[in-house]
């Protein structure tokens, strides 16, 4: 097991000059020993060029990558002693599921009865003991994928395990059940493992620390608690939570008051402004789960006139105008809603709310706001 | 315009594809065609097109019998799970062929009716790049851009976004629901998830292996789901399924764990995952277990428990964490359940608030 540590950039064309222009922008990135990540973002974004360069399948243009501070940049995946799994099975179908899961152990040259002993304790957390003497052939792609799984994790000595969207030709019934396998067998073996996935939900329940890309960049690495409550960026409160985050444009206006979608809202709750008011023009995010209903002209609140009502079965999801600017918010079930067209009053500053610079990142108001 | 189909069915040599249905589609709305792969979404859409021919029953159109005419006599646009786009074209020229194809517009007309559609669906600024220069998001763009450009009657899109980030399926999705919302035309969209029908809104037909189960407005199959089958295929995460027995006035779950339901003989009892709580509130019933797993969705975290009545899913909004096997208890209003009764039908669905 092994700390893996990245201080690197990435362009797949010579002489890169813009941003645009590189793959992944230079970054300084650590990967703790023991750790489960997550690489997450929209196709395009860099974390399958971060995998490769992880792995060494790729070196990268700029920069070095480390385990346990040896530089490993020149070395191959082979050299760097990590073990992969693939979108799809890589197995050998004229063996069985035993001599499958044993390979990686025997290439090595690991004693029979220590392999046997591994390969045994493998089957069992992926639940194919009774399938050990089965050729692969016959086997459902299911099946076989959990072999590439097991493959991927049957070593104990390798320096991480790598993921590349491993649930993919996964039945959608079968999904959570790997997925918990997965988390119970790192809690159980400790390994270091890295999984790229744009599903959201196999990021943030796998990962203990998830790492949230867009455009080459990592824009925060944290807990999934800290990606919904503390988005450090406004991708991030966008992309994670369906809807993401709402955004409306606001301004320090004087002391005590800020302008928010073209009304005032006095700064109750006692909040440290002083960011805000350095920053003048910012914008507010609120979480449609964080957006309550309130009385009229109750502190922290603007006046809005509901546009649409859905009934999203499990919930409410109400679209609502507030000055030119749409907001979302979700009502428990079990609530009435209001009607379309009708005026109401929406809490938008709270505990959960945050602030945005213009360059799109999180202002960090200390104290947050103390309600 | 007004769809109906007439005991129609579709059989592949000894292969029952579609059993004989009747239905009659809400005009000027969407309806979601719901089901799993090989419910008979697609086929359904063929016959509708007249891509293919039925093995019994009748098409109609407004009232007029259309079964056996080809797709190329017909006014309908469609759109698939794959981008379709002419490649050597570029993306004005994309739009613009159905428009050219119909005729009587002038130039002028055509490159106006382009602007207007690249503009609404946001990829004005590549009109002049080919299909091959953009994302995959922009290509479904450019043709969904082109079935509009039909202007037809009837417009049939086939899991149009099941290859796009969500993300981006979530913002074309809410887009689409606007352009549907004009009523100009009857639009019949597939999906096999429960979640994009109920945001879609409008109508659904619940399909599953080949039969339509239930149809009517998409909120209230959701919530009266007919039988245990239309449960299943309309709820995600699944509807938890007890088996359960009736005693009169109640209806057990094991010895000691009643709901004050009225039913007789054996029943299953159906629970919605947002339907099970972790504080109590006076009148509950309390489901003790232990966690298997807490997938985290961002917005809801699902958490599966191995409860002393069966394996259950509880939806919670927000990020909550929870140690693997640790001890739970879940709790329940007995008026949030619904019951089935032994063949499987409706007999007791929650009471809504709200509409």
């Amino acid at each position: 097991m092994a700390r893996i540590d990245l201080d690197l950039a990435h362009a797949y064309r010579p002489n890169p000059q813009s941003d645009a222009d590189y793959a992944l922008l230079p970054l300084k990135m650590s990967f703790e020993d023991g750790g489960a990540y997550a690489l997450l973002g929209p196709s395009g974004c860099g974390k399958t060029t971060m995998l490769n360069i992880i792995s060494g399948l790729l070196q990268p243009s700029h920069g070095t990558v480390s385990y346990d501070g040896r530089d490993v940049t020149a070395l191959s995946p082979q050299a760097r002693n990590i073990a992969q799994v693939f979108q799809f099975p890589v197995i050998y179908d004229t063996m069985t599921v035993a001599e499958n899961l044993a390979f990686p152990l025997k290439n090595r040259g690991v004693a029979p009865e220590r392999i046997k002993a591994r390969v045994g304790k493998i089957a069992e957390m992926l639940e194919m003991s009774g399938q050990l003497d089965q050729r692969a052939a016959g086997l459902t792609a299911d099946a076989k994928q959990k072999i590439s799984l097991g493959r991927g994790l049957v070593r104990e000595d390798v320096s991480a395990v790598l993921f590349d969207e491993p649930l993919t030709v996964i039945d959608p019934h079968l999904k959570w059940q790997l997925r918990r396998k997965l988390k119970q067998i790192h809690h159980e073996l400790k390994l270091t493992l890295i999984y790229v996935t744009h599903d959201q939900v196999e990021a943030l329940t796998f990962a203990d620390q998830i790492v949230v890309m867009s455009r080459g960049r990592a824009v925060q690495v944290g807990s999934a608690d800290a990606l919904f409550e503390k988005p450090q960026h406004m991708f991030v409160g966008n992309f994670i939570g369906s809807p993401g985050m709402n955004f409306l444009p606001a301004r320090f206006k004087s002391s005590g008051v800020i302008e928010v979608a073209g009304q005032d809202l006095p700064l109750a709750f006692g909040i440290l402004y002083q960011q805000l008011e350095a920053a003048r023009e910012f914008t507010l995010g609120v979480r449609p789960e964080y957006v309550g209903l309130a009385e009229a002209a109750s502190p922290g609140t603007l006046r809005a006139e509901v546009q649409q009502v859905q009934d999203i079965g499990t919930y409410w999801l109400l679209t609502a105008r507030v000055g030119g600017q749409t907001l979302k918010l979700r009502l428990n079930a079990q609530s009435r809603p209001p009607a379309p067209g009708a005026e109401v009053w929406l809490q938008v500053l709270g505990a959960h709310t945050c602030f945005y610079g213009r360059d799109e990142q999180l202002i960090n108001v200390k104290e947050g706001l103390a309600a | 315009m007004q769809l109906s189909l007439q005991g129609l069915s579709h059989r592949v040599g000894a292969a029952e594809h579609l059993y004989p249905m009747e239905l009659t589609l809400q005009p000027g709305v969407v309806t979601v065609l719901l089901g799993a792969t090989q419910a008979g979404k697609t086929t359904l859409m063929r016959l509708m097109a007249g891509l293919d021919r039925p093995s019994s029953g009748r098409v109609l159109v407004d009232g007029q019998d259309v079964t056996g005419v080809p797709v190329r006599d017909r006014n309908v646009a469609m759109v698939y799970q794959q981008f379709i786009n002419y490649p050597s074209m570029t993306v004005r020229d994309n739009i613009a062929s159905p428009l050219k194809l119909r005729g009587g517009l002038d130039r002028a007309a055509i490159t106006k009716q382009v602007d207007a559609l690249a503009q609404k669906l946001h990829i004005e600024m590549h009109l002049d790049k080919l299909p091959a220069q953009l994302s995959g998001g922009q290509q479904q763009r450019v043709a969904l851009a082109r079935a509009l450009a039909k202007n037809a009657p009837l417009m049939l899109l086939d899991e149009p976004l099941v290859n796009l980030d969500y993300k981006l399926r979530e913002e074309l999705r809410e887009e689409l629901s606007q352009l549907f919302a004009s009523g100009d035309s009857t639009v019949v969209y597939a999906t096999t998830e429960p979640g994009e029908a109920l945001l879609l809104g409008g109508y659904t037909a619940v399909m599953d292996a080949g039969e339509l189960l239930q149809y009517g407005p998409t909120a209230e199959v959701f919530h009266k789901p007919a039988s245990l089958r239309v449960a299943r295929a309309f709820s995600d995460p699944p509807m938890n399924l007890l088996p359960a027995t009736g005693r009169g006035a109640s209806v057990e779950l094991k010895p000691g764990l009643s709901l004050a339901l009225a039913a007789q003989g054996p029943v299953t009892v159906g629970l919605r995952a947002n339907a099970l709580r972790l504080n109590a509130q006076p009148g509950d019933l309390e489901l003790r277990g232990r966690v298997e797993l807490a997938e985290i969705s961002g917005s809801d975290t699902f958490v599966h428990v191995h409860s002393e009545v069966g394996e259950l899913v509880a939806q919670l909004s927000g990020v909550h964490y929870f140690e693997l096997g640790a001890s739970l208890s879940l709790f329940l209003n007995a008026g949030q359940a619904y019951v089935f009764d032994a063949a499987g039908a409706l007999a007791i669905a929650p009471e809504r608030l709200g509409r």
